[in-house]
């Protein structure tokens, strides 16, 4: 499930600020592989410092947040999109699609850079304007603004899918039952549609885990600028990037392990599919 | 056509009973189609109309017209005496005005539907309770107590915790009449009710419709099962081509229809 990506903007970042020589890294990564620095490694990743590893744990909790806060409101963008695009008028249709178009057109780091900085500046410039005092927007807000942002536009459209799929004689029936359009998104096409979205949420999830990676370039402290740091300061690059690198890897695994119960639970109503083999 | 706006229908056995259902004049166009060309039908307590006819004559767009899942194009539609209120929107379309009101109509009409359209994320008992416990206001544990009689005696009761898709076609039916019953409606809607079924699924379900008409229940049956309309129905309307061709006692339509259509209809169906 883990998608391959290009080698990180915010990685190539940090190899360029402090280029070490490659006969110097070849030796670490010697060093690395050698038994006998066992002990040294464990002292670099120990969760105390001199060690490293509370660092990275950290920048991982930072990650995680920022994951679950925009994965959350992506969701509600998504959800909100993707009944302004079925049910809505044309103006909201069109301003819609103009959203989930220029998102997913850009790059997610020019987005970042653009909505971080010009962002920033514009919400400053409005408060200057209204004779208001300038505020520092924490990184985390920002992150989860930005990221959030750019998760509600793949949500918009699977969740649009995930609606499309639901039979839709069950949202007749509501609707012949006398159910509000609340209700009716509450107790019957939220609940129906999750089936089918789940696999295609399921990836924005571990995207939105990686992506938080891309908010190293603002300099906000998450994992991927925690390993940088560590790396830099001790020069222990292998060491760090493999360390982070498990930890990515270990939250995707759990994620898998819960995302596949959610699954379950919500194809409940549902006989599996081998049986229409 | 005279019988299109026909009055008040003549039935001995509910002469003065309270009209359930009263519909006049309605057209239904589906962009240029003209699918209903003003049809009126009335349902007074304790009826069970039928409507028979082609495929393409508008039946179920007319039952559908009834709580409005289709919004008729123009004409006038009461339910229990209220009239529901329409308007048109910015494209012309004729939309319910009042969108409380449709809903308070709505949940006193229990519609039957072809496709069953049981919620598929929800146990038999989950569904036969959801529109008391939130639409209707009733307390959880009141509406799971009426829903298990009502799941018992459509000769469900043990299917209770199972989930539609693991059901045969007409047990889902006799679920989906246990839902409809479960709001205790005014009137029962049921589009083509066993069309989707197999052949040796319908009578399940047809015995469960004809005790409830049995029981005096005010219904409003689109149907292609001419045995079973003779049987139940008080009341025969024939649509052709968007209008009331013929109606009338079962006796007189499937004994001695007068049209020429219905005539050639009755023989091509028997």
């Amino acid at each position: 499930m883990v998608w391959s990506r290009p080698v990180h903007p915010s990685l190539l970042l940090a190899e360029n600020s402090s280029s070490p020589g490659a006969s110097h890294s070849g030796a670490k990564l010697i060093d690395a592989l050698l038994p006998a620095s066992a002990a040294g490694i464990i002292e670099l990743l120990s969760p105390v410092p001199p060690g490293w590893g509370g660092t990275l744990l950290l920048g991982l909790l930072h990650s995680i947040e920022i994951a679950v806060g925009a994965t959350c409101l992506g969701l509600l963008i998504g959800t909100c999109g993707a009944y302004g695009k079925l049910y809505g008028g044309p103006v909201v249709r069109d301003l819609l699609a103009v959203y989930t178009t220029v998102v997913r057109a850009v790059p997610e780091l020019v987005l970042i850079l653009l909505l971080y900085y010009a962002g920033t500046d514009l919400i400053n410039q409005l408060l200057t304007a209204m004779g208001y005092q300038r505020i520092d927007i924490s990184g985390l807000v920002a992150g989860i603004a930005v990221l959030g942002f750019v998760q509600g536009a793949y949500s918009t459209e699977v969740i649009r899918g995930a609606i499309l799929a639901i039979p839709q004689g069950q949202i007749e029936a509501a609707r012949a039952y006398g159910m509000s359009p609340g209700l009716l998104l509450r107790r019957i096409t939220l609940p129906a549609m999750l089936p089918f979205a789940i696999p295609g949420l399921a990836n924005l999830w571990l995207i939105a885990t990686k992506d938080t990676a891309l908010l190293a370039v603002v300099g906000f402290f998450e994992l991927a600028l925690a390993t940088r740091q560590a790396a830099g300061v001790t020069k222990a690059y292998f060491t760090f990037y493999v360390a982070a690198g498990a930890l990515y890897l270990m939250l995707s695994l759990f994620s898998n392990l819960i995302l596949g119960r959610v699954e379950a639970w919500s194809r409940r109503g549902m006989p599996s599919v081998k049986e229409a083999r | 056509m005279a019988s299109a706006t026909a009055p008040a229908l003549k039935h001995t056995a509910q002469d003065g009973a309270a009209e359930a259902i009263h519909v006049e004049n309605l057209h239904k166009k589906f962009g240029e189609l003209h699918v209903l060309k003003g049809v009126s039908l009335s349902a007074r307590d304790g009826e069970v109309i039928a409507i028979i006819g082609g495929s393409g004559s508008g039946k179920s767009t007319l039952l559908r017209c009834i709580n409005c899942l289709e919004n008729p194009t123009s004409g006038i539609i009461r339910v229990n005496g209220e009239e529901i209120k329409l308007k048109a929107d910015s494209h012309g379309h004729t939309i319910p005005a009042d969108r409380r009101q449709i809903e308070r109509i709505r949940s006193k009409l229990g519609m039957v539907f072809q496709n069953f359209n049981l919620w598929s994320h929800m146990t038999l008992i989950e569904n036969v309770i959801e529109v008391p416990v939130h639409v209707l206001g009733v307390k959880r544990d009141e509406a799971i107590a009426q829903a298990e009689k009502l799941l018992a005696r459509v000769g469900l009761a043990e299917k209770r915790d199972v989930y539609p898709a693991y059901l045969s076609g007409g047990q889902q039916q006799r679920a989906a009449i246990a839902r409809a019953l479960a709001i205790n409606p005014r009137v029962m809607l049921f589009d083509e009710p066993t069309s989707a079924l197999d052949p040796e699924l319908v009578g399940e379900v047809l015995k469960v419709i004809g005790d409830l008409a049995r029981e005096g229940r005010t219904m409003v049956l689109v149907t292609h099962e001419m045995k079973f309309a003779r049987e139940v129905a008080t009341h025969v309307v024939y649509l052709y081509n968007g209008l009331v061709e013929e109606e009338g006692p079962p006796e007189q339509i499937f004994g001695a229809p007068k049209s020429e259509r219905l005539k050639q209809f009755i023989r091509n169906i028997g």
